[in-house]
């Protein structure tokens, strides 16, 4: 496994697209910074692009390099190695390149502006992590897409749609049951429909850890309740695990059964 | 030349107090304050030297100056409330003053003052006290530098730094009070000034005011209070160059303002209060020249607001700038800067071409579902933000700002 991670993430490397998003991430960065010259606002400007956009960029990479890398996956499988091994070991060269991108496009410019003597470096290892673990989990759902598509277009779209579902469609659907049960407890409930959507968790999760909880009012203190604790933070960031384990077991199964 | 000479003492008696100077020190003939105002007569100084003096209830119903030395320490031993003071003209300066009993049912106070005209009470600190300064009907008086510090736990075992209650023409000046309930309390005060006073830290409000008319606030600064400054059931009250910083918490604001008439709100600064101002059942005040700065709400208007004017304010970064109910009451909102104003200005006269709207539509679904707050700076916040902006269906349509400003009101 260890050899065909290796592989997969010297392939991607060496690819344009990883330079083209770290150098985005990088120039993002600097940008923000300048603009700003604010190390908190900036950082708050950052977690709404890393919470939509990891998730996008997560998707479509995903996607993209399953069915791109598809003949040399096929060689691969004629060769007596194990069908999971091989799939993980793509997945995890895929992340974690990706991953490094977002770490090193964002951490230097950072680093530059003395991000490590501020009080705030804490939020930005929470965001920089948040960002990883979306990275991860997107990968993830995109493979499972791929896996069960043989059709390139038709998996692009499920991908994108899934993407689109995740990021806009939940939170319309959950405002509007927000609005339609006005009338009743909704704090409970709410909780639990952050929790079953990595995105809006993570971004909970930011936005806690930037304290703009006391605006939450009643319902922010539910949460701060929740998160605030160690208990939370385990809970949530296991829950963070789960979207990682629940599609990789998918793919593992998915993939032994799948007639190439 | 007798005579001259009897004019002349005249004269400067009452510079010099000559009626009379008593020391109190540990070593002296005189070694309590008990018995230095028992021997006292009006217009006598009382000077007290660097110790520590036990002090309980002790009642000053003559018109007397008291002054301490640098060291000069008066310990209330956690027993009771310390000076009564009853008579006119009283003045009290220099003292570190410590150690009022806590009380349930008392006001127990360092300095308490109970129908008096013309005090002056300065440059005293006052530690762990109950209540620190309470002034009963009175008239007149100057509380200057005094520093008021406290630590309190919790909102029903702790008392008001100055406590004011039914009286008028007070000046509040350059004190600093800290740790306390609230820092300022005034109840039916009339034409006071309060003027470059620090209140921080403390547990509920940094000034709290009911029933209290004509007064004046200046330069004073409210930072980190529980909630920090209500003004309520007042009228005709100018409130110039404060600044609100911090008052940051689930159910904290800077400045709470609650059937106030005829106010004047000018240069003041809110910066990073979770509510800027929350205006409710206010009419006719002048809010010009403010800064609203990082705040979750700049201004959050609720019911019976009727004629407030909003004028060449800036709005600068606040998570919401304006939260609003009901209809627009001939409120008026016109050339402010808004941080978040998109518009362009083809003519270039410094004012925004398109009119700027500042109630968004989330902050009108949070108005009515709280719980909606969660879904701040998700995607989709934003784009029914940006569609609201486009065509408005639910914000009340004729409140907006004509001439918004292109760059920041100095």
């Amino acid at each position: 496994m260890i050899k065909i991670l290796k592989y997969s993430f010297y392939d991607l490397m060496r690819s344009r697209w990883s330079y083209a998003y770290f150098v985005f991430y990088l120039l993002l960065g600097f940008v923000l910074l300048f603009l700003n010259n604010n190390l908190d606002k900036a950082i708050i400007t950052l977690m709404n692009i890393i919470v939509i956009l990891t998730p996008l960029i997560g998707t479509v990479f995903g996607v993209m390099y399953y069915y791109n890398s598809k003949e040399f996956t096929e060689l691969l499988l004629a060769q007596p190695v194990k069908r999971s091994t091989i799939f993980l070991g793509q997945f995890i060269g895929l992340s974690v390149s990706l991953s490094l991108s977002l770490v090193l496009g964002l951490g230097i410019p950072f680093l530059f502006y003395g991000i490590m003597n501020s009080a705030i470096i804490l939020n930005f290892i929470t965001l920089i992590f948040v960002g990883a673990f979306l990275t991860f989990i997107f990968v993830a759902l995109a493979y499972n897409i791929a896996l069960s598509n043989e059709n390139k277009i038709k998996g692009f779209g499920y991908a994108i749609l899934m993407w689109l579902f995740m990021a806009v469609i939940y939170d319309g659907l959950f405002l509007i049951s927000l609005l339609v049960f006005d009338d009743y407890p909704l704090d409970q409930f709410s909780l639990f429909a952050t929790v079953f959507n990595p995105v809006d968790l993570s971004r909970i999760l930011i936005l806690l850890k930037l304290d703009i909880s006391a605006l939450m009012g009643y319902t922010g203190a539910v949460f701060k309740d929740f998160f605030g604790t160690i208990f939370g933070l385990i809970a949530s960031f296991s829950m963070l695990m789960l979207w990682i384990i629940f599609p990789l077991l998918r793919i593992v199964r998915k993939a032994s059964r799948k007639d190439f | 030349m007798y005579r001259l000479i009897l004019y002349i003492i005249g004269f400067l008696c009452p510079i010099l107090s000559c009626f009379g100077q008593l020391t109190v020190c540990p070593e002296c003939p005189i070694n309590t304050v008990q018995s230095a105002v028992e021997k006292a007569e009006d217009g006598t100084h009382i000077l007290i030297k660097k110790g520590v003096y036990l002090v309980n209830d002790l009642v000053i119903d003559k018109k007397i100056q008291i002054e301490g030395e640098p060291g000069a320490i008066i310990d209330g031993n956690e027993a009771g409330g310390i000076i009564i003071i009853t008579s006119d003209s009283v003045h009290i300066r220099g003292l570190r003053i410590q150690n009022v009993g806590k009380s349930y049912i008392k006001d127990w106070a360092a300095i308490k003052l109970h129908k008096t005209k013309g005090f002056i009470i300065e440059n005293n600190h006052f530690e762990n006290v109950f209540f620190g300064i309470v002034v009963e009907k009175s008239k007149r008086g100057i509380i200057r530098n005094n520093t008021i510090h406290s630590v309190s736990e919790s909102e029903h075992n702790s008392g008001n730094g100055i406590h004011l209650w039914h009286s008028k023409m007070i000046e509040i000046v350059g004190n600093n009070v800290s740790g306390q309930r609230d820092g300022i309390y005034l109840e039916f005060v009339d034409k006071s000034r309060i003027e470059n006073n620090i209140c921080s830290d403390n547990l509920r409000y940094g000034l709290h005011f009911m029933f209290s008319h004509e007064d004046e606030y200046i330069n004073n600064t409210f930072m980190d209070n529980g909630a920090g400054v209500a003004v309520m059931f007042s009228k005709k009250i100018k409130m110039i160059r404060n600044t609100f910083i911090k008052n940051w918490g689930s159910s904290s604001y800077g400045l709470l303002l609650k059937e106030i008439n005829d106010a004047e709100i000018k240069e003041n600064l809110f910066e990073e209060n979770t509510i800027g101002i929350h205006a409710e059942g206010t009419n006719r005040i002048n809010y010009f020249n403010n800064n609203f700065v990082r705040n979750g709400w700049a201004v959050k208007v609720r019911g019976a607001c009727f004629k407030n004017i909003f004028k060449q304010n800036n709005f600068l970064f606040n998570t919401f700038d304006i939260s609003y109910q009901g209809n627009l009451n001939e409120n008026q909102f016109d050339q402010n800067y808004w941080s978040s104003y998109t518009g362009y200005d083809l003519d270039k006269n410094g004012v925004g071409d398109i009119p700027y709207r500042p109630v968004k539509l989330f902050s009108y679904i949070v108005n009515r579902t709280p719980e909606t707050i969660i879904l701040l700076r998700s995607l989709f916040v934003d784009m029914i933000n940006f569609s609201e902006k486009v065509s408005p269906i639910f914000t009340p349509d004729n409140l907006l700002d004509n001439n918004p400003m292109m760059r920041e009101v100095r």
